[in-house]
């Protein structure tokens, strides 16, 4: 749900980073924080467990500049991914605007995105939304791998299984090291933007 | 569904929360949806913490809401939080929002209830102009 504050000029959007357990929703999040200045991006908060593993969400505020006179900010957040935690990636999809879809290049995890995706949308559809009307991106992440010799899905591959209805943009990624993370930002953040001023037209 | 929030409303707000809430001792006070989405705040901290604040409230919010249905209850109207110097009190307005008023040890809760539910009821009023 945006939010327009006509006294400060600023519009409020909501992006979620959406994906199978372990796919890399927190890595991206970390590396942008980490590489924008502190008059962008704010402070993140990530509530988890003993591990590095997502309970509840993380949480990012930024700012991106102005677009027509209105200070955008994006607040970002990311799920915990794990099947049992199916509630609260629901409650973090509350009012949500756009969605980066993050999904794990690893071939054993072939199954966990398109089980990822389909949760998406039931949990979209909760709140009258689904993945073929929210913008959305994809992120194909970990692509390093390959290079460690890992089994990856081919691009073709991870287009044919997630993409071939969605017919979204999607880019390659690798978030560690910071490849593709601030263009799925870019892409995903100009589609919601798009679509906000687009109902406001109405 | 979108929320525009004009100059007018936020002024509105702003001057009832200070009136009922601030001017009684509470040293900042944040209106935010159920999104998480900040609508008006006013007091003492900086934005850089008052952003999460808003974001981890929204979420507490939402969380309780299912610990509510859990138990047979359709939901929780408010919450708070007791720490050593200062205090925090979480409040629902109406279906979309919450008020969020954080106050120090000198001032009575008591009194904060009072004010919360009185600014509640004038808030919603406002958003629903
Ligand atoms: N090699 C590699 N590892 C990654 C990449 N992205 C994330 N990881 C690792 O994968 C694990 C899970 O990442 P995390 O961001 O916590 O996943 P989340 O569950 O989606 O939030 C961590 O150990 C990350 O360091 C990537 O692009 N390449
Ligand atoms: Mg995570």
């Amino acid at each position: 749900m945006a939010l327009i504050n006509l006294a400060q000029k600023e519009l409020q959007v909501k992006i979620v980073y959406y994906g199978p357990a372990r796919s890399g929703k927190t890595a991206n999040l970390t590396y942008i924080y980490k590489h924008m200045s502190k008059q962008i991006a704010g402070k993140m908060v990530t509530i988890d467990t003993k591990g590095d593993r997502t309970l509840f969400f993380d949480f990012l505020p930024v700012n991106i500049g102005k677009i027509k006179g209105l200070s955008i900010r994006v607040q970002l957040y990311t799920v915990p991914g794990q099947v049992m935690y199916n509630a609260t990636r629901r409650l973090v999809l509350r009012g949500v605007d756009g969605v980066a879809f993050i999904a794990d290049s690893l071939r054993v995890q072939r199954q966990k995105n398109i089980d990822s995706l389909r949760d998406l949308d039931e949990n979209l559809r909760f709140y009258n939304l689904d993945v073929k009307s929210i913008p959305i991106v994809l992120q194909y992440n970990k692509r390093d791998l390959a290079k460690a010799g890992v089994p990856l899905l081919s691009i073709e591959e991870m287009d044919a299984d997630l993409n071939s209805d969605l017919q979204a943009p999607f880019f390659e990624a690798s978030a560690v090291l910071g490849k593709g993370v601030f263009e799925t930002l870019k892409e995903i953040t100009k589609r919601t933007i798009r679509s906000v001023a687009k109902k406001l037209m109405k | 569904m979108d929320l525009i929030l004009t100059e007018e409303k936020q002024r509105q707000l702003i001057e009832l929360i200070k009136r009922e809430l601030i001017a009684n001792g509470a040293e900042h006070v944040v209106l935010v949806d159920s999104a998480g989405s900040l609508i008006v705040e006013t007091g003492n901290y900086p934005l850089e913490n008052v952003l999460p604040l808003a974001a981890l409230s929204a979420a507490n919010f939402g969380a309780t809401a299912e610990i509510a249905k859990l138990v047979g209850e359709e939901d929780f109207t408010l919450l708070f939080h007791k720490g050593e110097k200062r205090n925090i009190h979480f409040s629902k307005v109406g279906k979309d929002y919450i008020l969020i008023v954080l106050f120090d040890k000198t001032v009575s809760l008591g009194l904060i209830r009072l004010k919360t539910s009185k600014a509640a009821e004038e808030i919603l009023k406002i958003m629903e102009e």
